[in-house]
């Protein structure tokens, strides 16, 4: 009875890797008068919440916003699929079309392939989804700014928090792609310089692991005392809610979720997040500021979701590159991509989501980190009301000095 | 403490038997997929989408109904089956005279239009869904801290693929549904209604998946892509197992959760490489698959 031809499964696994490979809405042809703006991360995937949708709805509000000053902008958006071949090829695809600036990209993996691309053709690549330190660092490139959080930022803040609380013994369970070794990289030297010794490690696939139960097993049989996450999104959630299950946080392990975001608080609920610490450099509730804008956007988002870190970073980011196109004419700006990001290192950064920055040499947007820790449920008065302040980092003591990126770039 | 091979055997039993969890569920999953497959020759690409529909529908029944787990239990299967039986009337019915490829191609764009309906409903990071109380807790093994709930979702799956055996391989209706797959037409001479019993076979296979969905939902995030991981494991498992045997997909499932489990272990960045290896060598020795005929 089993006529059927086992290439054909098989086929049709490959036509299923490959499926959706195309952008939405592909770039039209050069208009000199119009600058394009492509918003490309992850819109089908585990990362889809964190940027997806809303943070091609974030970039147009903020192109909206700015309004017209003599030229047009149109906002685009595609799907990657935290896949670095899709990324790089669609990122090829969309600047040769006449796309000027590519936004967004989160997957650190894909990030960095983006940014060879951007490189190559001379055109400005803006990151805020990805996590890579290494994209102002030894990745470093002239046209690429990295906007909102890294892992140096992230490994300091929060790595930082767990072991002054006493944790020094620690056990990494890490997603094994450029993201999670960068994390793991960056949170193990903050570890070791305060005193503290890394008792063990795994490397897990991604994105094809969804029980985590065994590498919790093996951390806790390595008798840490805290457990850092390397991953990000549904992996957290995930290992976040199998050591409860597994009791591990009953004994007393504390969990390091290096990378979380307002939506995994969201999905995850605050009966089992609450007491985490996670560190970000935007929260809708930070103050006035920030809570007018939230507001005000809210109402156009996916799932009525708050504004986060990355969505917010993208409003950010397309209103500043934005003012530098202004700036220089977007005649010019459709020139050469160096000039543009050195434009836009040259102007202040200000907007309402993150309020005063700087964009330094190295493509490093400074600004203030904030650790946060989630609320009790009874702490909360709603949805979205997940998180209260401990420390501000501020944005000179945030992030890698300088000195330490070992970007090309930075020459003294 | 005894080691084996360098590993504490503690840790080792531990890995064990998550291997084992994790297998009840490949078990159930290729359970549905192998009864599907061997009655209706239909390879069904809609099984992950099913699955994650079966936690969904838990968490609505939840959220909107407040019907808990155990009514979920009997009920999202149910609904999840009826959605089925439509899909196989409307659509997957017309395909059984032509090649197997359209049949494959049509489950597969079904189940990405589901995934994509549920994706733009949702998002994608999830809903949370709780261990219901009357299986909290866990057991103090010496070795490991065992849930209760893992243990549930293991003698559950369990009794689902025994009783899917029995029912198969040991009553009436099972007789009739096998000799249907070697000669429908004499079957149906018979008096058998063999359109509808293939109708309900598919909407048993799907309940079977979304019977699964439910057990998960409280271990996983409920979330639009938790069948997409599964599912291309789930067919490797089949494969291995021999396309279409019953009993050879649930031993093939529990046996490769071990394995998994093991791989995590000792080389844990090639555990999602591990089950396509052994596939591969299948393939390769026995191409019908461990359990198949040829």
């Amino acid at each position: 009875m089993t006529e059927l031809n086992r290439r054909h499964l098989l086929a049709a696994a490959a036509i299923g890797a490959g499926a959706g490979a195309l952008p939405f809405r592909s770039a039209r042809a050069q208009a000199a008068n119009t600058i394009r703006i492509g918003v490309m991360n992850d819109q089908s995937g585990p990362y889809r919440d964190i940027g997806g949708p809303n943070g091609v709805t974030m970039a147009q509000i903020a192109a909206q916003e700015f309004g017209n000053r003599g030229f047009n902008v149109e906002v685009i958006g595609a799907d990657h699929q935290n896949k670095p071949d899709v990324g790089a090829n669609l990122a090829r695809q969309w600047y040769d079309q006449g796309v000027d600036v590519i936004l967004d990209v989160p997957t650190s993996s894909v990030g960095l392939a983006v940014n060879q691309v951007a490189r190559e053709k001379n055109k400005v690549y803006i990151n805020v989804g990805a996590a890579t330190a290494d994209l102002t660092g030894p990745q470093c490139s002239p046209v690429t700014a990295h906007w909102v959080y890294d892992t140096y930022m992230l490994a300091k803040s929060t790595g930082g928090a767990m072991v002054r609380a006493g944790g020094k013994r620690w056990f990494f369970i890490t997603a094994d792609y450029a993201f999670g070794h960068a994390l793991e990289r960056d949170t193990t030297n903050f570890v070791r310089a305060a005193g503290g010794s890394v008792a063990g490690s795994v490397r897990y696939p991604f994105p094809a692991t969804t029980d985590f139960s065994s590498f919790l097993l093996q951390a806790q049989a390595s008798r840490a005392e805290v457990i850092g996450l390397c991953n990000a999104g549904q992996d957290t959630i995930n290992s976040i809610k199998q050591a409860a299950e597994f009791g591990l946080t009953r004994r007393g392990v504390k969990i390091a979720a290096l990378l979380m975001f307002i939506a995994d608080v969201h999905a995850l609920g605050l009966e089992q997040g609450q007491g985490l610490v996670m560190t970000e450099s935007f929260y809708w509730d930070l103050n006035d500021r920030t809570r007018a804008f939230s507001r005000r956007v809210q109402p156009r988002l996916n799932q009525r979701a708050m504004p986060n870190m990355v969505t917010a970073g993208n409003y950010s980011a397309t209103l500043h590159y934005l003012k530098a196109v202004a700036d220089m004419g977007a005649a010019a700006a459709k020139g050469p991509g160096v000039e543009v990001m050195n434009r836009m290192k040259a102007m202040p950064v200000e907007d309402e989501a993150f309020g005063r920055g700087t964009l330094r040499q190295d493509g490093r947007m400074m600004i203030p980190s904030y650790l946060f820790e989630v609320k009790k449920p009874s702490e909360s008065t709603g949805p979205w009301d997940y998180l209260k302040l401990l420390q501000t980092t501020p944005a000179d003591e945030a992030w890698r000095p300088l000195s330490e990126g070992g970007c090309p770039l930075v020459r003294s | 403490m005894d080691e084996i091979f360098g590993i504490p055997a503690p840790l080792l039993f531990g890995q064990l038997l998550l291997g084992l969890i994790n297998g009840a569920f490949y078990a159930m999953l290729s359970l549905g997929l192998a009864v599907i497959f061997g009655l209706l020759n239909i390879i069904n690409f809609t099984h992950g989408s099913q699955f994650m529909m079966g936690a969904f529908v838990a968490w609505m029944l939840l959220a909107w109904a407040g019907l808990g787990y155990w009514w979920a239990l009997l009920l999202a299967p149910l609904i999840v089956g009826a959605t089925g039986v439509i899909i196989e009337r409307l659509m997957i019915s017309r395909l059984y005279k032509l090649d197997h490829l359209y049949g494959l191609l049509l489950t597969f764009g079904i189940g990405l239009m589901i995934e994509g309906v549920f994706r733009n409903e949702f998002g994608s990071s999830g809903l949370p869904y709780r261990i219901p109380n009357e299986l909290q807790g866990a057991w103090d093994l010496g070795f490991m801290f065992m849930p209760v709930y893992r243990g549930w979702v293991v003698v559950f799956a369990l009794a689902c693929c025994l009783a899917t055996w029995l029912v198969i391989e040991k009553t009436r209706l099972g007789a009739y549904l096998r000799a249907a797959t070697e000669n429908a037409a004499l079957v149906q001479a018979f008096g058998v209604n063999v359109p509808r019993m293939i109708t309900l076979t598919y909407g048993a296979g799907v309940a079977l998946a979304a019977l699964a969905g439910v057990l998960a939902a409280p271990i996983y995030s409920v979330n639009p892509q938790m069948g997409t991981n599964l599912i291309i494991i789930v067919f490797a498992v089949v494969v291995i197992g021999g396309m279409g045997s019953i009993l050879g997909s649930v031993i093939t499932g529990f046996g490769l959760g071990i394995v998994e489990g093991m791989t995590k272990v000792f080389w844990p960045e090639a555990s999602s490489t591990v089950i396509f290896v052994i596939m591969a060598i299948v393939l390769l020795t026995r191409p019908a698959g461990l359990f198949g005929r040829a």
